[in-house]
């Protein structure tokens, strides 16, 4: 699945857009960064509700296709600044965790 | 090139600045054409030290050595030392602040990360004086 087909079936706003085309492969759910730092794989798609800037390093550093912002959660500015600069592919959904992971299980 | 000296100040308590000196160095080892997953390993390694020089000892000092088989990344502070590294060192300790666990960060998994993800990690610490990491991936 793209980042794109990912947007459209949790019927996500985008935060930043790099490269939605790009294919994701796997996910991880979390918040704490060293966890995600652990765990997450290069090309997954990330899901969080931490807003604050220190988000775009954790991505850049496990090369995350895409962090999903749930919950309705606000990102800070300073995290749409890096985001964009750094090429962050941002996307921010109303679902909670639990639900946005069951609809892409869904989709297989 | 005999080899590659770079040298960083990490400043405390600035969690927006924090992670300069790790994107400074992989974007080094980018342009040294070093395989992605080495880059990634030493990357995740050095952020979480500067982090943990940031959040508990008021910043310090990061130095990456790049050789043509291996980069060291020392991290230096004279911050308060810890007081029983072993404890430390386990999954899950911490003794960040609710403060700090707001930002993410407190899971106590920066030092497990860091042995795990490098070829070769020391520590050295002592009260009152510092915290010396070294860390080696080799390429
Ligand atoms: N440079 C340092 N100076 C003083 N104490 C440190 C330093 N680095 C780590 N510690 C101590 O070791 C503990 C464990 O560190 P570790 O990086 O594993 O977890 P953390 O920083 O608390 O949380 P996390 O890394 O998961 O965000 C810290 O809570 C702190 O007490
Ligand atoms: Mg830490």
């Amino acid at each position: 699945m793209t980042v794109k087909q990912l947007a459209n079936l949790l019927k996500a706003t985008t935060v930043a857009e790099c490269d939605f085309d790009r294919q994701i492969e796997g996910g991880y759910a979390g918040d704490l960064l060293s966890f995600v730092m652990g765990r997450a794989t290069p090309n997954c798609a990330w899901y969080t509700i931490m807003t604050n800037v220190n988000v775009c390093a954790v991505a850049t550093l496990t090369d995350c296709a895409v962090v999903v912002l749930c919950e309705d959660c606000q990102p800070d500015q300073l995290l749409v600044d890096r985001a964009q600069s750094q090429g962050i592919n941002v996307i921010a959904t109303s679902l909670d965790m639990y639900q946005a992971i069951t609809i892409v299980a869904k989709q297989g | 090139m005999e080899h590659l000296h770079l040298e960083y100040d990490v400043d405390g308590n600035n969690f927006v600045s924090a992670g300069q000196a790790t994107e400074n160095v992989k974007f080094c080892l980018k342009g040294l054409g070093v395989n992605p997953q080495d880059i990634r390993r030493i990357a995740i390694a050095m952020y979480e030290g500067e982090i943990n020089m940031v959040i508990h000892a008021n910043g310090g000092k990061a130095i990456a050595d790049i050789y043509l088989d291996k980069i060291v990344v020392q991290l230096i502070d004279s911050g308060e030392g810890i007081a029983n590294i072993e404890q430390a060192m386990q999954p899950g300790f911490s003794t960040a602040t609710e403060d700090i666990r707001s930002l993410g960060f407190g899971a106590g998994m920066g030092l497990p990360n860091m042995k795990k993800y490098t070829d070769d990690f020391a520590i050295e610490s002592t009260l009152g004086v510092g915290t010396k990491i070294t860390l080696t991936v080799k390429f």
